[in-house]
């Protein structure tokens, strides 16, 4: 299992020989998931053209199954190496099953005959994707879901030992990307297929990968499994994101906080806020949130979105210290949004909370928030 | 149970599908060959001369009858429609392995000037030779026109480095075509007046006027290369989905549309040395022969084509002979008449199938 299939060493590569990354070392196991990130024009579709015998290396070294890359004659290369690319193809009159069947080609005779054991793969592979019903429509008129599912399905037919793909997700719903990263998962532990790709959406590359490239100028800037990477500075240094934030436990970015002084004051828990939180943040309006528990989901939407934060230690009963706090941050505030989080032993100081409010008529739903300022 | 029941279904299923489109295909075959032979009955028996139906066949196989009647059926009928029939469906050939270099339907060897680049070229042997020579020979033709087509290749390959639309492509093909042609009646204007009848009829297109010796030759040329192109078809096949996908499938892609465009180019060349420029045989019939057929599979297409282009030229030389008898129109104007409008509903069906794709 832990055999080494695909290495490079101090790979350089590049358009018309000119350099644009150097020094790519990277190993990635049998059945194991390699996944490029970065931002767009960062070079990743060159990484993988490259690797795939569409461009020239400029310098260094690949092997696949030991062998060296530049070695492998693309004949030989097929054999081991499917690929599914970014390009929209272009089909006339061929049916989706037709489309699989080419990924036979390798291993038919000199005029292409499909042998009984091809036309097993190719129904396999197409059950694999679960496109085996669109067999018969023609490919220029299915979705591009299902379009993508059949390009998967024509490498999977291939029978390669490592599958490189450029950006599958891209053009797809989020059903359909996880219905595609989910076929890919289980081909890769299940028939021990090397995987290979780029993706836009690091929450997704994060979930699928076993190890992270992250693309960006001149060198690559780091390698590792997605715990090491994923951490939310990383990432934000890695797409430059200055505005908004990444956030590491969600995998998600949130948009920039809004600034100013806080208008609202949010009275959340158990997850409750973080609806509220974002409509705020999407209607301009700065507020502040309490008392949060410090390992309640709110806190991690809450602690970059809002302006003030009140927070407790979990499992504890709200201190004198985060009431008085949060009190005093809500006397601050025009208006007062109460959840509806459930109340119980530990957070009775809410009701007092919400007396208050009530009492200086500050109390509304975001309802009546939206009526009134939005 | 169940799931095997399930698994015999599916293979039934599967086995069904096949088996109605390898229906479709040997439907299709059987009609061309079909008409294939009607055509060539109807042509031996159609001509200026009436000649009965009994006689004709006393005359072929029995070699026997009347002398000229004779020498009409085998030295002037037979190897016409020979010759139509193997350059016929050597140009349908052409224009399919055109399509597939540029993938584009609408490539074909005259639009892209590949003919008029060959016809330019035989005409200047033509007018050397016979005025120097007295006669010229057909392989010194089929070269000249295999130069002249690579010559006219060159140019569109270079043009479509620069320009990646083929759009443009097709224009610049077609720009090419005319110059050509503007060079060859130039040359046919200042030849010896003794040329010019035999130069003027072949430079629009016909089949008239062909040997046995003529129709060996291009035989021998087109079945070798036909041979050739059958064998092209699975990486043919591979290349429909893209170059980047065809190289990943193990094609080596230089030497793969080397090969292509010698042969479309050494096809359109022998069709053009001994009958001329022929319009829209190369977009018209692959186009059709794919409609039938439903299918895009080099494999079954090939054939399919050579043998509906040997079809339609022989239903196109049939009404060039008879349609304004005794006046024989020109290859190239029934090719038009009938191919043009095909090419046009081509363009509609691939713009409306286009637009529903993105």
């Amino acid at each position: 299992m832990n055999q080494i299939y695909f290495e490079t060493k101090e790979l350089c590569v590049g358009y018309h020989g000119t350099p644009l990354i150097r020094d790519i070392c990277v190993s990635v196991n049998k059945g194991e998931i390699l996944t490029l990130i970065g931002p767009n024009g960062s070079g990743k579709s060159t990484i993988l053209k490259s690797i795939t015998k569409q461009l020239r290396l400029l310098g260094g070294t690949a092997w696949i199954d030991r062998q060296i890359l530049s070695e492998l004659s693309v004949k030989d290369l097929a054999k081991k190496q499917a690929v599914v690319l970014t390009e929209r193809l272009q089909t006339e009159m061929m049916c989706c099953w037709d489309v699989v069947a080419t990924g036979r080609y390798p291993y038919t005779n000199q005029v292409g005959t499909l042998s009984d054991s091809d036309y097993k793969m190719i129904e396999e592979s197409m059950k694999m994707v679960l496109a085996y019903d669109i067999r018969n429509k023609d490919f220029g008129e299915i979705s591009d879901g299902q379009r993508q599912r059949i390009m998967l399905a024509r490498a999977i037919c291939q029978e390669p030992e490592i599958i490189i793909l450029d950006e599958p997700t891209s053009f797809l719903d989020i059903r359909h990307k996880l219905e595609l990263l989910d076929i890919l998962r289980s081909m890769a532990k299940e028939k021990e297929i090397t995987v290979i790709m780029s993706l836009h959406e690091i929450d997704l590359a994060q979930k699928i990968s076993d190890k992270i490239m992250c693309v960006k100028g001149e060198y690559i800037e780091k390698i590792g499994t997605p715990e090491e990477i994923f951490q939310d500075r990383i990432i934000q240094e890695l797409y430059d994101v200055e505005k908004g934030t990444y956030n590491m436990l969600f995998g998600s970015i949130e948009l920039p906080k809004p600034e100013g002084e806080s208008h609202v004051f949010v009275i959340a828990g158990d997850g409750s806020g973080v609806p509220v939180y974002r409509a705020l943040q999407k209607a301009g309006i700065s507020f502040s949130t309490g008392v949060i528990y410090t390992n309640d989901v709110d806190y991690q939407v809450a602690k970059v979105l809002a302006n003030t934060v009140i927070t407790e230690s979990p499992f504890q009963e709200i201190s004198e210290a985060a009431f008085e706090k949060a009190k005093k941050e809500m006397s601050a505030c025009d208006y007062v949004i109460y959840t509806g989080t459930a109340i119980r032993k530990d957070n009775q100081s809410f009701h007092k909370l919400i007396e208050e409010a009530k009492e200086k008529k500050k109390l509304v739903t975001l309802e009546e928030l939206r009526a009134k300022i939005f | 149970m169940e799931r095997e029941k399930n698994q015999s279904t599916t293979e039934n299923a599967l086995k069904w599908e096949a088996r109605k489109r390898h229906l479709r295909y040997q439907t299709v075959f059987m009609c061309l060959i079909l008409a294939f032979f009607l055509l060539v009955v109807w042509n031996i028996n159609t001509g200026s001369v009436d000649i009965s139906v009994k006689k004709i066949l006393e005359i072929i196989f029995r070699r026997s009858g009347d002398e000229t009647q004779y020498a009409i059926i085998w030295k002037i009928r037979l190897p016409r429609i020979a010759m139509a029939a193997i350059l016929g469906g050597a140009l349908a050939l052409s224009g399919l392995l055109l399509q597939t270099f540029f993938r584009n339907p609408i490539a074909g060897p005259f639009v892209l000037g590949i003919s008029s680049g060959a016809k330019l070229m035989v005409a200047l042997t033509m007018i050397y030779f016979l005025e120097h020579l007295g006669r010229v020979s057909s392989w010194v033709l089929i070269l000249a026109a295999f130069a002249g087509s690579l010559l006219s290749m060159g140019i569109v390959l270079a043009v479509s480095q620069k320009i990646k639309q083929m759009s443009a492509l097709l224009v610049a093909g077609i720009m090419i075509g005319y110059i050509c042609s503007a060079i060859t009646e130039l040359m046919i204007t200042f030849a010896q007046e003794s040329d010019i009848v035999n130069l003027h009829g072949w430079s629009q297109g016909s089949f008239s006027g062909m040997s046995w010796e003529n129709v060996k030759i291009a035989f021998v040329v087109v079945l070798v290369i036909a041979v050739c192109v059958f064998f092209l078809g699975k990486p043919m096949g591979a290349f429909q989905l893209g170059e980047n996908y065809a190289q990943s499938m193990g094609i080596n892609i230089k030497r793969f549309r080397l090969l292509l465009i010698l042969c479309s180019s050494l096809l359109a060349a022998c069709v053009t040395a001994f009958a001329g420029p022929i319009s829209f045989v190369g977009i018209a019939v692959p186009f059709l022969m794919k409609k039938c057929l439903h299918t895009s599979k080099p494999l079954v297409v090939i054939p399919v084509t050579f043998l509906g282009g040997s079809v339609f030229c022989m239903f196109c030389d049939l009404l060039a002979r008879t349609v304004f008898a005794p006046t024989e129109l020109n290859i190239s104007t029934v090719t038009s008449i009938l191919g043009a409008p095909v090419v046009i509903y081509m363009l509609i069906v691939q713009k409306h199938s286009s637009t529903s794709n993105s």
